[in-house]
């Protein structure tokens, strides 16, 4: 079980947390319908880095992107997204 | 003196025993019976990888099968019980099978597939009735499990000279400490090998540590290395079968560790030569514990056959103890210092010796037979302590991602780079020295892995046939599974199969190290969310009030919701219909608690809404709602509700019960991840509110006596006030009556139903629960997500798609423009009227018998006035069908019934019940 530094909480175990996607997976509003096909169907596995979406539901409940090495769960940073994360 | 009692009989035990000590302690060398030759075996080692003496441990709930006797300390009164045997374990019919051992050869299973299905079956019959290990309790286990989390800077796995020496550094360093040990006293190699550090070092080092702020965990278990260094430890508080003084058996730690360090050992191997398995063969380690913690003595005529040194200690030990030493068989050609200095001392040293076999009886060892020099040569004995050299317990270092080296001299793997935060430490990565040595004997009874009885000749066999790699070999064959997961057997099949290649041991590749160590009962894992606490419940607001009708309930997502009120002892079925009938001709009321709510406000609501779902929201003027549906990315529908506009900027979304957690992390990622931007606010207000629905011909007037003015119409709502609490009213129908929802703030919804339930009662009406409302929606059309709506329909499909959002920009759109989801031969919704009988619910839909299915009920009821059975469906092309006569037809509950495809309304089609 991996220890994801959620960036409102710091380091918490990930029994708190769910994944919900890939970044890569997004299917953005105004996507082309063939643009939106070929994120949901083809989607990329890579062997390395990656970044994911994920959401501190039995904490402060808010999503974030981390970003995880897929085979040796390095966690190489963990953002926070959401209106509040806005520039 | 401690009493426990073995297959029936009573036995006692010196206390500190573990059950094979108090086997052996009574000469009981016949402990159980293999997987599939039921040969006999006896306890060949002292620790957790003991193969052969499994046991059934405890009684009734508690009983906990394929213990290993070497792993259970006796307790008073403790019950044991053989394996696998019938009618008794020293005559045992399955050992028949023994001699049928060429047909279960490597591959049996698969190459028995291959032949007739009526072999097969054949086969299978006595195969289940013979093969296998112990039987699972059929009892519910009385005790409970629980979990502790904790955390640590150092977690030392393993109580040995050098695990105890790394915790005492690191606590007296300052540093927070765990160290934990399986066994039930600290010590590990030095209990068998007191060298200069004996009991009071032990001792001492112990309350050092502990002194100095560690804790010390013993009979616990780190059986699971996981990430970021999360290590899971198994403890047992009290032994296997035996009755908690507080109820809690085993403890579950998941620790999160700054660093890990492993003083986890080494193993002992045996050593492959025919008859390999018989009582009487047994670890030269383990025959030197049993005599030095135990102090019982394992053989008095003793041969001993060794790769290595160690060895020699036991020779030494076991004649110190009395027993006499009648060979020492060393495998190498030249004399180590050991060998030179037993020589010396008058033990029958042969050097270049390697087994060839063992003889003796089902209980006892009689004689061993060796190859020295290349000539065979006997002796009686009656124990063969063997020594094949040593492997690393490399499991949590190879869990944690690490990597293995080999080490030559030792022929093992050691830790090699290390993944996470981990250092392996003392005999895990210096074994002793312990060249190779090639089996002599015939393969056949050789068995290198004695719990799942397999032989050098198996592996021969898988090689012959063509299974190259060590993991064919391991499915091939079984070899490496079950409770020991190979701990003794895996380096003696990766040297035959590394001698069959021509290549070194390295290079015939390793399986995989998974969790767990050593097997954790499965109670344990679920701790306290075991029996009823498997799944949480969500209570209604309401509940109290829906438990004195004393209602049957319905499970739905986390909650209980009254399925009927029966009275008078009506079934299911006749509270159900009474229930619905009065909805249709006077009134009845139901909680609709559970529906999903959010309440969406800001002054962008009707923008996010409009993203969230596919139908028009912007248009929907103050006070008024509709129907309206939500798409998954991919076009399909995953959920329908209703959105009321309740203020400028203030809307009301309701979505289905089951999916109401779904739609709240759906809501929440759009907003926060999707429109950030937005100026709104969507909040979950599920339970925040209680719902009553109240439906029927008199509900107008009902709700108006209750709220004292002129109720909304139809897709309407207004703030009311009921018995002084402030509600919401929704005019919406699901039943096709006309009808109202009133949402409360759901603690003080009790005054609010009960003053509704006054007028109801009143009026000759009737409460009714989940299974009316199913009859009520089916008859009228109405979908269910989760039937109807099962994730494959598009709104086309269903025939909603008149009501999509023109403009689009809702989620889904464009994966509903995909042309695939407009092509012909799609399902489509459709009703269905039988001819005759009932229609079964889930049965298919087909033109004839033996078709193929077109199509399928999706749920099925009854007209309530009139009778007849009615369902709603899915078939292909189903708008363009309606006339035509087909089957839906349930093979497996043999049910079946002629229909006729209808349009989906079978009550009311032209709504106009529902207005006013």
């Amino acid at each position: 079980m991996m220890l994801i530094p959620c960036p409102h909480c710091g380091p918490r175990a990930q029994s708190e947390f769910i994944y919900e996607r890939t970044v890569d997976s997004v299917v953005l509003l105004d996507a082309p319908s063939q643009e939106a096909m070929t994120k949901l169907f083809t989607r990329n596995n890579p062997r390395g880095v990656d970044d994911e979406i994920w959401r501190h539901t039995y904490g402060c409940r808010a999503w974030m992107i981390l970003t995880r090495h897929r085979v040796t769960n390095e966690i190489s940073g963990c953002r926070a997204i959401g209106p509040e994360a806005l520039p | 003196m401690i009493n426990f009692s073995f297959d029936g009989k009573a036995y006692t035990a010196q206390e500190g025993d573990t059950l094979a000590a108090a086997l052996l302690r009574n000469g009981i060398g016949l402990v159980g019976r293999s997987f599939k030759y039921h040969r006999p075996r006896g306890i060949m080692t002292a620790g957790v990888e003991e193969p052969n003496a499994l046991v059934t441990v405890g009684e009734g709930g508690r009983a906990e099968p394929n213990t290993r006797a070497t792993d259970v300390f006796v307790y008073e009164g403790l019950v044991a019980k053989s394996q696998n045997r019938w009618p008794n374990l020293s005559f045992d019919v399955g050992a028949v099978l023994g001699l049928a051992a060429p047909a279960l050869s490597a591959g049996f299973y698969y190459k028995t597939f291959f032949g007739s299905a009526k072999k097969w079956m054949f086969y299978e019959y006595f195969i289940r009735k013979a093969a296998g290990l112990g039987n699972a309790p059929t009892q519910a286990d009385p005790d409970r499990f629980s979990h502790r989390a904790a955390f640590c800077d150092v977690l030392v796995v393993g109580a040995g000279p050098a695990g105890l020496q790394a915790a005492l550094d690191a606590a007296e360093a300052g540093k927070r400490v765990i160290l934990v040990e399986q066994d039930n006293i600290l010590g590990a190699s030095l209990i068998r090998d007191p060298q200069e550090l004996g009991a009071a070092w032990i001792e001492a080092t112990a309350a050092r540590i502990r002194a100095a702020g560690g804790r010390i965990l013993t009979r616990t278990t780190a059986s699971g290395y996981w990430e970021h260094d999360l290590v899971t430890l198994s403890q047992k508080l009290v032994e296997p079968g035996e009755i908690p003084a507080d109820g809690v058996t085993q403890r579950l730690w998941h620790v999160r560790a700054g660093e890990v360090t492993l003083a986890t050992g080494s193993l002992e191997r045996p050593m492959a030569f025919a008859n390999n398995d018989r009582p009487g063969v047994m670890l030269s380690q383990a025959a030197r514990t049993y005599m030095r913690r135990f102090g019982v003595l394992p053989g008095s005529r003793v041969a001993i056959a060794t790769n290595n040194d160690d060895a020699y200690k036991t020779a030494e030990t076991l004649k110190q103890a009395g027993a006499e030493i009648v060979a020492i068989l060393d495998t190498r050609p030249a004399a180590s210092a050991a060998a030179k200095a037993a020589m010396d001392a008058g033990y029958p040293v042969h050097l270049e010796a390697v087994p060839l076999s063992v003889d003796g009886s089902r209980h006892c060892l009689r004689q061993v037979t060796a190859r020295v020099h290349g000539a065979t040569q006997s002796w009686k004995a009656d124990l063969l302590a063997v020594s094949g050299g040593f492997t690393p317990v490399v499991h949590l270092h190879m869990q944690a991602g690490g990597t293995l080296t080999w080490d030559d001299a030792a022929q093992a793997f050691v830790p090699g780079a290390s993944r996470q935060n981990v250092t392996t430490i003392g005999g895990a990565i210096t074994p002793a020295a312990a060249p190779a040595f090639t089996p002599l004997s015939h393969p056949k009874n050789s068995f290198i892995d004695f719990q799942n009885d397999v032989t050098l000749a198996d592996v021969d066999l898988a090689w012959a046939e063509g299974y190259r790699s060590v993991e064919h070999l391991k499915r091939y064959t079984t070899l490496g599974m079950a409770t020991d997961q190979g701990k003794l057997s895996n380096m003696a099949a990766l040297g035959r199969l590394a001698e069959k290649q021509g290549v070194a041991i390295p290079e015939a590749g390793l399986t995989t190290f998974r969790p767990p160590y050593t097997p954790v009962t499965m109670g344990l894992i679920a701790g306290a969310g075991a029996k009823d606490a498997g799944a949480h419940v969500r209570r209604l607001a309401l509940y109290d009030l829906h438990a004195a009708k004393n209602p049957i309930w319905q499970p739905l997502g986390y909650w209980f919701r009254p399925r009927a009120y029966p009275i008078n002892g009506e079934s299911l079925a006749q509270a159900a219909l009474r229930e619905a009938k009065a909805v249709r001709n006077t009134v009845g009321m139901t909680d609709v608690s559970t529906l999903a709510k959010f309440e969406v406000s800001g002054p962008d609501a009707a923008a996010f809404l409009e993203i969230i779902c596919a139908t028009t929201v912007s248009k929907l003027a103050v006070g008024r709602g509709r129907y309206t549906f939500m798409l998954r990315e991919d076009g399909f529908v995953f959920d329908d509700g209703t959105v009321w506009r309740l203020d400028e900027n203030r809307y009301l979304l309701t979505s289905s019960t089951g999916g109401a957690d779904r739609m709240a992390t759906h809501i929440s990622y759009v907003r926060q991840y999707l429109c950030p931007h937005l100026r709104v606010s969507a909040v979950n207000v599920q339970e925040h509110y209680a719902g009553i629905a109240i439906a029927g011909p008199t509900a107008k007037a009902l709700l108006a006596t209750l709220i004292g003015e002129e109720p909304p119409r139809h897709m309407s709502t207004v703030p009311a006030v009921i018995s002084g609490v402030p509600v919401i009213i929704l005019a919406a129908s699901y039943s096709g009556e006309r009808a109202f929802e009133i949402y409360v703030d759901a603690s003080q919804a009790d005054a609010v139903w009960t003053a509704c339930e006054t007028q109801v009662n009143e009026a000759g009406g009737a409460l009714y629960g989940l299974e009316a409302m199913e009859f009520l929606r089916i008859e009228k059309g109405h979908l269910v997500v989760g039937g109807e709506v099962d994730g494959c329909m598009t709104p086309h499909d269903l025939a909603l798609d008149k009501m999509l959002n023109k403009a689009g920009g809702y989620i889904g759109a464009s994966g509903l423009a995909r042309p695939a989801l407009s092509e012909a031969g799609r399902r489509q919704l459709v009703g269905l009227e039988a001819l005759e009988g009932d229609i079964p619910e889930g049965s298919m839909l087909i033109p004839s018998e033996g078709a193929s299915p077109q199509g399928h009920v999706s749920a099925a009821a009854f007209r309530i006035i009139e009778g007849g059975s009615v369902a709603l469906g899915q078939l292909v092309d189903g708008f363009s069908r309606h006339g035509e006569i087909l089957i839906a037809s349930s093979p497996t509950r043999g049910q079946k019934a002629r229909v006729r495809v209808v349009a989906p309304h079978f009550y009311d089609s032209a709504g106009e019940r529902y207005r006013d």
